[in-house]
Formats: structure tokens, sequence, C-alpha cells
């Protein structure tokens, strides 16, 4: 199956006429996946032999033509709980973790009769821009394969872009869905947290964390967003909020749109490729007849340090759960149980992930946690309010995923600081529980520039109703990289 | 301030990590650049503001107080890396070695 020509409208259309079976697209997609990986290594298990037996009882049963959704084969990142299907973080201690449940999104997934194709890569633990911090192995960008995907949703990101998939789920805590989205070329959206359940995701940072989709377009990506949102009792803090159908009002019309742009996320630190692909995105929604303003978010700076002392604290706490004695690496040279404790974790974590421990545990401990959690979160507090105040006058918020294009391989890795920099953008959304997107919106030296639009808490439909718009009236998203087989 | 190799030992203490000398000086020298880059907080007047833990607006969330079947035991030990009579297995608390 050629993922490039098909969106989940024609692909659903065909399943229904019986112009492929659900079987013959499962084994399709395996191919595409085995050679295509060979450059990627997008995935990290694949769920062959479940996903051949499920499409073979849908073919038995017929494809529903009201469910869009229906033998879809799908990619999932594995920081998602897959019931019997190995579910590893991209960590050493959970090499061979076998889920005895399903994260609430498996379960909405599996109800709309999507087929999991597999698992793919990440940053250990999500944490990370690059992917690269995976235990296992290095993903490359679908693009360019001497540069990194983006992270840590660079499994996902890879194979959709590549035509791997037509669809998979990352998770965002500090743009880990919207920057790889970015560095290859797809769209991907963080909703708002509390959209959907976090539960069955492996918790990272659990005031920020959110499940999204990754699609090649915006309309796939509110088809998929429509199948996983909801409250869910085993998640507190998901919204009861109303689902309203995000694939619905996608008509192109945004004319009276009213658009900030802050002047903090066009200025220094952006590389010029990547302001001069977001001014024509500027001049694109104006055209189309949204008005663009000029705003500030003066606290939107500090994103980062709030972030990393934020972030680094939570997953401080929600880490201590790996100890080596319930499931997980277990270490074997110990005289007492400190020792499995000690041993266990500073074996099987990886140093990305230490490193957070570290400053989380650093920024609680008695003594500094007025002047680094406390702080950070006020300054958190601050960032809110900077949001809040523009969108009493605007729908939506514009700028670049990321300060530059997709980095090489290697090229960061050992210098943290930096690698948390290029989150400046993404963070502030997190902070303060807003949807945001990321879309295509150019290419610099053959390397994708990624639009991000941000709007107000439970407001993806304006997202949804921007980006469709854009994507209408741009031709960004229909190129194809080299690994797809085409140009 | 710059941060000790001390203190990021009793850090990691605190973490239940531990590192070789080595990894040691690396991390401390990581450490100091990250804890410089966090410390531009310290510009920002926060006189009176509020901190902000989470952004849901949702309160206590209640629910009915009903049993529920609990998960299965053999299910549950699953990913137990040791375990015996369907108990999980760990180490004694006291040094084994019987050294203080």
């Amino acid at each position: 199956m050629d993922y490039f020509k098909q969106d989940l409208t024609s692909l659903h259309e065909l399943l229904v006429k019986k112009e492929i079976s659900v079987t013959e697209l499962v084994k399709e997609t395996f191919a595409t996946i085995k050679q295509r990986d060979q450059k990627l290594a997008a995935f990290l298990t694949l769920n062959e032999q479940t996903a051949l037996e499920q499409a073979a009882l849908l073919d038995q049963n017929g494809v529903d033509p009201e469910n869009i959704l229906a033998g879809i084969p799908l990619a999932i990142k594995d920081n998602i709980v897959t019931k019997d299907l190995r579910t590893t973080a991209a960590s050493k201690i959970l090499e061979n973790f076998q889920p005895i449940y399903n994260a609430t999104v498996m379960d909405k997934l599996a109800v709309k009769q999507v087929i999991t194709v597999g698992k793919t890569n990440l940053d250990e633990f999500a944490m990370g821009g690059s992917t690269e911090n995976s235990a296992f192995k290095i993903t490359k960008n679908a693009w360019d394969q001497t540069k990194v995907p983006g992270g840590s949703s660079g499994g996902s990101a890879a194979a959709v872009a590549s035509g791997e998939v037509i669809g998979a789920l990352g998770s965002d805590t500090g743009g880990s869905i919207r920057q790889p989205a970015a560095f290859n070329g797809i769209v991907g959206v963080k909703p708002t947290y509390g959209r959907v359940s976090r539960f069955g995701l492996i918790a990272f940072a659990s005031s920020m964390d959110q499940i999204g989709p990754l699609t090649r377009t915006v309309k796939d990506n509110a088809l998929i967003l429509n199948a996983i949102s909801g409250v869910d009792p085993h998640d507190a803090t998901s919204s009861t909020q109303s689902v309203p159908d995000f694939a619905a009002g996608l008509d192109g019309d945004i004319k009276g749109m009213r658009i900030a742009v802050p002047k903090e996320y066009l200025g220094k630190g952006i590389a010029a490729d990547v302001r001069e692909a977001i001014q024509n995105a500027i001049n694109t929604f104006e055209k189309l007849g949204a008005s663009v303003a000029e705003v500030s978010l003066p606290h939107s700076k500090y994103g980062v340090p709030v972030y990393y002392i934020i972030a680094s604290s939570e997953a401080s706490s929600n880490l201590q759960r790996f100890d080596g004695i319930r499931y997980g690496y277990r270490a074997q040279d110990v005289k007492n149980l400190e020792d499995v404790y000690v041993k266990s974790r500073s074996k099987a974590f990886g140093d990305e992930v230490k490193r957070r421990i570290m400053l989380g545990t650093f920024s609680l401990s008695a003594g500094t946690y007025d002047a680094f959690f406390k702080k950070a979160a006020q300054v958190r507090t601050l960032i809110c309010r900077d949001f809040a105040k523009v969108y009493r006058d605007y729908d939506l918020i514009l700028g670049p995923t990321a300060p530059t294009t997709a980095f090489g391989i290697g090229e960061d890795i050992d210098d943290p600081v930096t690698m948390y920099m290029n989150d400046i953008l993404t963070i502030p959304v997190n902070l303060a529980g807003l949807p945001g997107m990321s879309l295509p919106a150019g290419f610099s030296n053959g390397l994708p520039v990624g639009l991000q639009l941000i709007a107000n808490q439970f407001d993806e439909q304006t997202l949804y109703r921007a980006g469709y718009a854009f994507e209408q009236a741009t031709d960004f998203h229909k190129q194809v990289p080299a690994i797809g087989g085409q140009n | 301030m710059a941060i000790t190799a001390d203190e990021v030992k009793h850090v990691a203490g605190l973490a239940k990590l531990a590192f070789t000398d080595q990894q040691l000086q690396k991390f401390t020298g990581q450490m100091d650049e990250i804890i410089k880059m966090v410390q531009q907080l310290s510009e920002v007047d926060t006189t009176d503001v509020p901190v902000t833990t989470h952004v849901t607006d949702a309160k206590n969330v209640m629910r009915a107080d009903v049993a529920e079947k609990g998960t299965d035991r053999e299910l549950l030990m699953k990913n137990v890396p040791d375990s015996q009579d369907g108990y999980i297995k760990v180490p004694a608390i006291i040094d084994e070695s019987g050294e203080a």
C-alpha cells in the first residue's frame, strides 16, 4: 500500500468496497516497514502475528462502513502500554516488560478496530528531543538519514513520514509530538491537558504529559483524536468537557480568524530559514482572510528552566517505582535490598534519565525546594497568565515549532543545555496545558520546517480549522521523501 | 552557585543511584551547567505569585465507593523478576555477607 497516495477517507473507501482486504493491507504494511526500517529504525517491536489474526477476523466480519478507522494499521509509541505486547519506554529497565493491561487509548482504538502494527522508538522514558537517548537503536529522519528524527516521538514521526504507516500515536510533555512532526514534515497534535486519558502512558511529568496523533494530513489527525479523546475514570485529570467532532467544519474558511504572533517566537535564536518559512505562512494566513498581529509572551524565555525543574521533579518522583522488585530489570550481584534498588537503577537507566532524576531530586530536596521547585511553579503561573491575556483578544497563536530544522545525529547529544534550548518554542504550551499543532510549512536544504499553531484550552477545533485551511492553500504536505520510493 | 561532587553524591544517594568516580565528574560538570541555566529564574519577581502545580480546572474527583474485582494475582506476578510460592522474592534487608 502506498500511503502517500491515500488518506484515511480514501483508504476506508478501498476497504469498504473490498478493493483491498484488511489482510492484504496489513501484509503490505509489514512488507513496507521491514524494507524501509532497515534504513530508518523506527520500530522497536512488531506485532505481526496478532495484527494478521485481527485482520483475518475483520475480513470475515466485514469492514463497518460507518467506522472510518476499521482495519487501519497504526503505530504506537513504546511508552504507551499494550496488553501482551512488549512495552519498553526504550529503557533497559523495561526491556522485557509485558503489560497486563491496555492504556485507555489502546482500548479506545480497539473498539474502533484499529490494528496495532508495532511499537515505535523514543528517547528513553520520553526524555529527549532526538530519539538518540533510546537504549536500543538510533532512529533516522525520514528525509535525511544523517539527521535526527526529533523526539521523543521520533519513531512514530519517522514511521508516518516515510509511509510505513498512515498514522501513529505519540506523547508530548515538552514538545515530543510537535518537534518530531516538524523535523519529519508531518502533522502532530498535542491536545489540551486532560483531553486524552493518560492511563497507561508510562508517566514522565504527570502535570504535562499528553498523548496525541501524528499523521500526514490535518483531517486524518482530527479523525484519530476523535477516537482517543474523552473522560476516563482511570485518570482523574482527564476532562469532563464534551468532545466535539474535530474533523467537522474543516472547510478552509478562516476569514476573520484573529492570529497572534509572539515577537519572542521570531527573535534571535531562530534560524533564518525557519523564520522565512514562518513569515511565508503568515502571508498565507493573511491571504486566507485571517488578521495577524504581533503580541508578546514576556515570560516565554523562562519556559526552558521552568520546564526542566518541574518536569524533572515530577520524573524523579514518577520513576521511583522502577526499583527492580515487582517488574523490570533486577541487578544480580547484590548483597541486600538497598543494593537491588541502587544497582538495578544505576545499571538500567540511561544517562539522560539519570540527569533528570538527579535534577528533580535536587530541586525537591530540603534547602533547594524554595529556590528551585517553588520558584519554577510560580514562574509557570506567569507563563500561563501571558497566554490567557493573549487569548482575550485572539483565537490562535502562531510561530515556528523548533528554532532549526533537524540537526545531525550525534551533534548535540553530549551538551544537555543546548539540547534543552531546542524545546523553547514548544515547552510553554505544555506548562499552560494548551493544545498545539505542528504542520509542514516549507523546506530548507531538503529538510522540513514546522509551523506551530497554539489554541486556547479545549479549542482544538480552531487548531484543526486553521491547520486545514493552511494545508489546502499549500502543497508542503504533498512532498514525498526519497525513502518513500518516489520523486 | 556551583555544585560540588560531594553534593552530587548526596543527591545520588537520595535518588538511589550510584556513580563511578569518572561518571561523578562528568555529571557534576553537566549538573552545574544545568543549574546555572535554571538559575536565571532568580531574576523574575514572583512576589505574591501563587504556584501552578497543575493546569486542570478539576477539583477533587469523587466516585461511588463500590467494591470491584481486583486484578488477578497470578497476572500481577507476570513481570516479577524473582518469586517463590506466589510471593515476590527479594534479598534480605540486612547485608547477607555478614560484613557490617
